[in-house]
C-alpha cells in the first residue's frame, strides 16, 4: 500500500499506508492525524483540509479542478504555491513516499 | 472556579467538535461524551450521499478511530441513553451506567426527523417508512433502495432531493411529492429552486408539486399512494419532512425551550452551567428577530462547537456571530449557500456557464445571501463579503461581478 507522511506544524512526522484509492484526507482521518478536519466530508466544499505538499512531491499530483482551486481561496492559513486539498488527493502507487505537511490552522 | 469536568450528549459533528478542540486547545480537564448509539461518532452527511450510494463504507464516515479518543484522553459513554440532568448535583443520569457529573455541560443532542403523521394514512405502515438521520437509517436505506425499484420520497427538502438523485442515479423509478410550491421550500431562492427541479425532471425523477400523499393501500407486494389525482406505485416510502429538534431533556430539566434549546449570544442556555449547540440550540441572530434562530447545517455544528471549546479553555471569545453556510448535493451539481436568503425581495443572477451560475438575493441593497452552482469562487467570495458586513446592520455594497 502507498505510504503517506503527516507531518505537524511543530515537525512531528507520522507515517501510514494508505489504500491505493482512498483520500489522503480520509487516510489522515482513519489514523487519527491531528490538524486535518475535512467538515465537508470529502466534497472540496469547505476547505478545512488544506495541507502543504512538500516541494519535491509537487509534481507527483495531478492537476487541481477549478473547484478545489476556488476552495483553496478560503483556507484559515495562508494559501502557497504548494497547497491542496487532501480530500482531493488520492493515495496510489504513483504518490507512495508523498509528504503533506499541515498548516497551523484549518477553521475559519 | 475554573471548569475541570465536561461532559457533552451527543456526539456528531457539534459535539464531537467540542471534544478534538478543547484537546487542540490544550484543555486537560476531565472530558466524556456522551451518546446513546453504540458506534464511534460518525458523519451524518455522506449517509445521504457517498455511503447510500456505496461509494464509502459507513467506517469512512467515523470521525476518529477508537484510538484517537484513548490518546486524547475522551471518555466515551456510547449506548447510553440519557434520562435525566440533575442540575443540582451536575450530573447527567444514564441508562445503565452510573451518572456522570461536570462543572460544565453541552447539550448537542442534535435533531430527529418529523415523523409522516400515519394516523391520518391508514395503510402505511411505521415499517413501511424510511428516513434518513442516523447511520441505521442510511443501512436500512441502502439496502430497500438496492432491493426495489420504484422509490417514493415524501417531502422535496435537501434529503429527500439528495435521495431522489442517488435512487435515480441507480436506474430506480423515482417520484416525489411536495406539498408546497416549489422545491427546497424557504432554504433557498425560486431560480435556484426551478432550476433543480429541472434537473430532477430530466433525470427522470417525477416531481409532484402542491401534492399530498392523501390516502396508501397496500396492493400485493408494493404500495399505492394517492395524492388525490392519481396514484403512484412504491417499493420503499422515504419521508423527509424535516427535523424536530431534541430539546426534551433540556425542557425536563426546566431549561427554557422554544423550538429548540434557548441560548445566548455565547450559547449558554438560562443554566450558566449548560450550553447548547449544533442543531438543537436557537441562538440569537438578526434574522431571527426576537426569538433568534436554528440551523441545521454541519458549518453551524462545528462552528457552535469551536465557540463553547474555546470559552471552557478560558480563551477571550466574542459574541457568537458566524455567517451561515450549507452546501447540498444533486444529479453531481454543487450548490453552496452562503448566508441566509429568506425573506429576500430581488435577486441577481450571474451566469458563467448554463451549469455554473449564482444566485444573489437582496432585501433592498442589503445582500441576504448567496446560492452558487459549481460555482465555489463566487460561494467564497460572498462568504468573505457578508463576513465583512456584518455588525454593520446591513448596507453591504452589492457584489460587484
Amino acid at each position: 500500500m502507498p505510504k503517506v507522511t503527516y507531518v505537524q506544524p511543530d515537525g512531528a512526522r507520522e507515517t501510514f499506508d494508505i489504500a491505493t484509492g482512498k483520500s489522503l484526507m480520509l487516510g489522515a482521518q482513519s489514523h487519527g492525524v491531528a490538524g486535518i478536519l475535512g467538515e465537508c466530508g470529502g466534497q472540496a466544499m469547505c476547505a478545512t483540509c488544506h495541507v502543504y505538499v512538500d516541494a519535491k512531491d509537487l509534481d507527483l499530483l495531478p492537476p487541481m479542478s477549478d473547484d478545489e482551486d476556488a476552495m483553496l481561496e478560503d483556507t484559515a492559513s495562508e494559501r502557497k504555491p504548494t497547497s491542496r486539498l487532501s480530500c482531493q488527493l488520492e493515495a496510489s502507487d504513483e504518490v507512495d513516499g508523498i509528504v503533506v505537511h499541515l498548516p497551523e490552522e484549518q477553521a475559519l | 472556579m475554573s471548569v475541570r469536568r465536561v461532559a457533552i450528549i451527543g456526539a456528531g459533528h457539534a459535539g464531537f467538535t467540542v471534544c478534538a478542540t478543547l484537546r487542540t486547545l490544550g484543555w486537560d480537564g476531565e472530558l466524556t461524551l456522551i451518546d446513546a448509539d453504540q458506534r464511534l461518532p460518525y458523519q451524518r452527511p455522506p449517509l445521504s450521499k457517498k455511503v447510500l450510494a456505496g461509494a464509502e463504507t459507513l467506517e469512512d464516515a467515523y470521525f476518529r478511530p477508537r484510538a484517537f479518543y484513548d490518546d486524547h484522553g475522551i471518555g466515551l459513554a456510547l449506548g447510553h441513553r440519557v434520562v435525566g440532568i440533575d442540575r443540582a448535583q451536575r450530573a447527567v443520569q444514564l441508562d445503565g451506567r452510573p451518572p456522570v457529573t461536570y462543572d460544565h455541560l453541552v447539550l448537542a443532542t442534535g435533531a430527529r426527523p418529523r415523523p409522516l403523521r400515519l394516523e391520518a394514512l391508514p395503510g402505511l405502515g411505521p415499517e413501511s417508512v424510511c428516513y434518513l438521520h442516523t447511520a441505521d437509517h442510511g443501512i436500512d436505506l441502502r439496502e430497500r433502495i438496492a432491493a426495489g425499484k420504484r422509490v417514493v420520497i415524501i417531502g422535496g427538502g435537501f434529503i429527500g432531493l439528495e435521495v431522489a438523485s442517488m435512487a435515480a442515479c441507480a436506474g430506480k423509478d423515482v417520484v416525489v411529492f411536495e406539498v408546497a410550491e416549489r422545491l427546497m421550500g424557504r432554504a433557498v431562492s425560486t431560480p435556484t429552486a426551478e432550476y433543480f427541479h429541472d434537473l430532477h425532471t430530466a433525470a427522470g425523477v417525477q416531481v409532484r408539486l402542491s401534492s399530498t400523499v392523501s390516502s396508501v393501500q397496500r396492493v400485493v407486494d408494493r404500495l399505492e399512494l394517492h395524492d388525490g389525482h392519481s396514484s403512484v406505485a412504491a417499493d420503499v416510502v422515504v419521508a423527509g419532512v424535516g427535523v424536530v429538534p431534541n430539546d426534551e431533556l433540556a425542557a425536563q430539566a426546566g431549561l427554557a425551550t422554544n423550538d429548540g434549546v434557548v441560548v445566548d449570544a455565547q450559547l449558554r442556555t438560562t443554566d450558566p452551567h449548560i450550553s447548547a449547540i449544533g442543531d438543537c440550540a436557537r441562538f440569537p441572530h438578526a434574522a431571527g428577530k426576537q426569538s433568534g434562530i436554528r440551523l441545521e447545517s454541519v458549518q453551524n455544528a462545528s462552528d457552535h462547537g469551536r465557540h463553547v471549546a474555546a470559552l471552557l479553555a478560558g480563551e477571550p471569545v466574542p459574541p457568537y456571530d458566524v455567517v451561515p453556510w450549507f452546501w447540498t448535493e444533486q444529479h453531481g451539481r454543487k450548490l453552496q449557500m452562503a448566508g441566509l436568503t429568506a425573506g429576500y425581495d430581488r435577486t441577481e443572477i450571474v451566469h458563467t456557464e448554463p451549469d455554473k451560475f449564482s444566485v444573489y438575493c437582496y432585501a433592498g441593497t442589503r445582500l441576504l445571501g448567496c446560492e452558487s452552482v459549481n460555482s465555489p469562487r463566487d460561494h467564497a467570495r460572498a462568504r468573505k463579503q457578508l463576513a465583512a458586513a456584518r455588525g454593520s446592520g446591513g448596507g453591504s455594497a452589492p457584489v460587484t461581478v
